[in-house]
């Protein structure tokens, strides 16, 4: 577990030590305030819900750029090689990195909270609601992390890294918005791979067990294969 | 302290290092010799378990490769190729993580950073950024590195590659003093260096060991064309016949300009014949302005075995 966090600090300073997590921080508090602001407009409603709607979708673009110098970086320099020579399985490199990265998506989302406290000044929100959301925020962003860090396994180039991540979790969030009304089992099956209907539940303020698992068996399934993927260079 | 069995490394159909087999002693340097792509990245891989070899097996430390394969980083300090580092990074900074990442324990932390980083001189730029430093603070960044924990066994691959022939001069110096304390492996090309650094040497061509020795043993095994290099000052063409008349020599290639003739005179192997030549040639009035035996480098051994070896398998 040490080794994890030494792996942990040291791409969390990365982040910080580079432009990376400033431009996404701002990029991401800049448009989540301009959602907010034209959806409590329109609706007039002490809620989070609509902006949160759109929330999810400069997400789907921001978290591939916080994970797509994970891998592919230490691919291309060649770091990869005294990282895995040191005394250190590829399952501890492979989870510090995506606690790093996750945890660089929460704190992009701390700003948030400065929208509660407007909420809360001009009106009496759902604070229950409100918690469900983040509890979703937070295990999506596990879900989103590990699908960046996937594509940046298999690539040496940050580049597409990030824009085959970008296109997985659009369509990861389409799959379920555009068949959302549709009845059969093609619909649902594909509103329940996609993570728009189970985010919409946390919205709602619901935290129900089934979404809770979707999120995080699919980021384990997903860790889990690339720490198979790290692995790979050995009989390849 | 390293024992390797027939190793073997297959890509798709090629093979990388073919049915190697070979130890490296406690305290001692060895060389890995080979032309490009001959088998050495491949197999120091195999031993630091960067890689799986496709057949046989090696020890590091007692540990098997394979099996043990955290037991065996824990004693291997390994130098990559090209030393990859992270740019962003302070050296001290670096060599913290690393010395994290091979679990020194946080009260020797920073004594031994501190050890390696005076052992690799490298003290007036231990608060840079790595990306700023020039090839050869940076190869010494690297070799602080595989210091670090303090391993029993050094591998070091291509450690003076791309460096400027004074920072390649220091790298080797520090080299030769790592090996008082440590058992170390390099690969190289450059068999100067070889000569200079390695008590031993193994030169590997397309994956296979070729020849194993210690350099001065090689240049006497191959001594076998012992030439013999003069200038004369005389009549060329009686003196080349003269020379042709000597027990043991087989061939003269004369070179004249002039009334200075140059000679080359290839005498058997173990003969020595210098002061039949000097007799021979005062006997036709000749004047010998020089004479020498031309060494047998490192670099005629290795271009000998490996283009023998590639006549063998053509």
């Amino acid at each position: 577990m040490t080794s994890v966090c030494t792996i942990f600090q040291r791409e969390i300073n990365n982040y910080f030590l580079s432009p990376i997590a400033y431009v996404v921080i701002a990029v991401f508090t800049v448009f989540s305030g301009y959602f907010f602001s034209v959806m409590l407009g329109i609706t007039q409603e002490t809620t989070l819900r609509y902006s949160l709607a759109y929330t999810q979708f400069i997400l789907s673009i921001l978290t591939p750029v916080i994970t797509m110098r994970l891998l592919a970086e230490e691919n291309k320099t060649g770091t990869i090689e005294p990282l895995m020579t040191a005394p250190i399985t590829d399952f501890e490199v492979v989870f510090g990195k995506f606690l790093s990265a996750w945890a660089l998506y929460n704190i992009m989302v701390v700003p948030t909270a400065f929208y509660i406290i407007f909420l809360a000044w001009v009106g009496s929100p759902d604070y229950g609601a409100i918690i469900a959301s983040y509890v979703g925020i937070i295990l999506m962003g596990g879900l989103f992390v590990s699908i960046g860090l996937l594509v940046s396994a298999i690539t040496k180039n940050q580049i597409v890294a990030a824009v085959i991540g970008i296109v997985a979790l659009l369509i990861l969030l389409v799959i379920g918005l555009a068949s959302s009304g549709n009845e059969g089992w093609f619909y649902s099956s594909l509103r329940y791979i996609g993570t728009y209907d189970h985010w919409d539940t946390f919205t709602k303020g619901i935290i129900d067990t089934r979404d809770v698992i979707y999120y995080v068996s699919f980021t384990a399934l997903l860790i889990f294969i690339v720490v198979r993927i790290v692995e790979s260079r050995r009989w390849r | 302290m390293i024992k390797v069995d027939h190793l073997a490394k297959r890509y798709a159909d090629v093979y990388a290092v073919n049915d190697i087999s070979f130890e490296v002693h406690q305290g001692e340097i060895l060389g890995l010799l080979g032309p490009n792509g001959a088998g050495k990245t491949t197999t120091m891989r195999i031993l630091t378990g960067y890689m799986p070899a496709t057949s046989g097996s090696a020890t590091v430390a007692g540990y098997d490769v394979f099996r043990d394969s955290i037991d065996v980083r824990r004693q291997i300090g390994y130098l990559p190729e090209n030393v990859p580092l992270y740019p962003e990074m302070r050296v001290s900074e670096y060599l913290s993580f690393r010395a994290k990442l091979k679990k020194v324990p946080y009260r020797e932390r920073k004594k031994k950073i501190g050890e390696s980083i005076e052992k690799c001189r490298i003290v007036e730029v231990k608060d840079q950024i790595i990306g700023t430093l020039s090839k050869g603070y940076r190869q010494r960044v690297g070799l602080a590195d595989t210091l670090v924990h303090d391993p029993k066994i050094l591998i070091l691959d291509e450690p003076t590659i791309g460096l400027d022939p004074n920072q390649i001069r220091q790298v080797r110096q520090l080299i030769k003093e790592l090996g008082e304390k440590h058992t170390i492996l390099l690969s190289t090309h450059i068999l100067p260096e070889v000569e200079m650094i390695c008590g031993r040497v193994i030169i590997i061509n397309k994956g296979k060991i070729v020849a194993m020795d210690t350099p001065l043993n090689l240049a006497h095994q191959l001594r076998s064309g012992n030439n013999i290099l003069l200038e004369v000052r005389g009549d060329g063409e009686k003196i080349k016949n003269t020379l042709s008349t000597i027990r043991g020599v087989k061939k003269v290639v004369w070179q004249g300009n002039g009334g200075v003739n140059n000679y080359t005179v290839e005498a058997e192997g173990g003969m020595d014949i210098r002061e039949d030549i000097f007799s021979n040639i005062v006997k036709n009035s000749g004047v010998i302005r020089e004479m020498k035996q031309a060494p047998v480098t490192l670099e005629e051994i290795f271009h000998q075995i490996t283009t023998q070896e590639q006549e063998v398998t053509i």
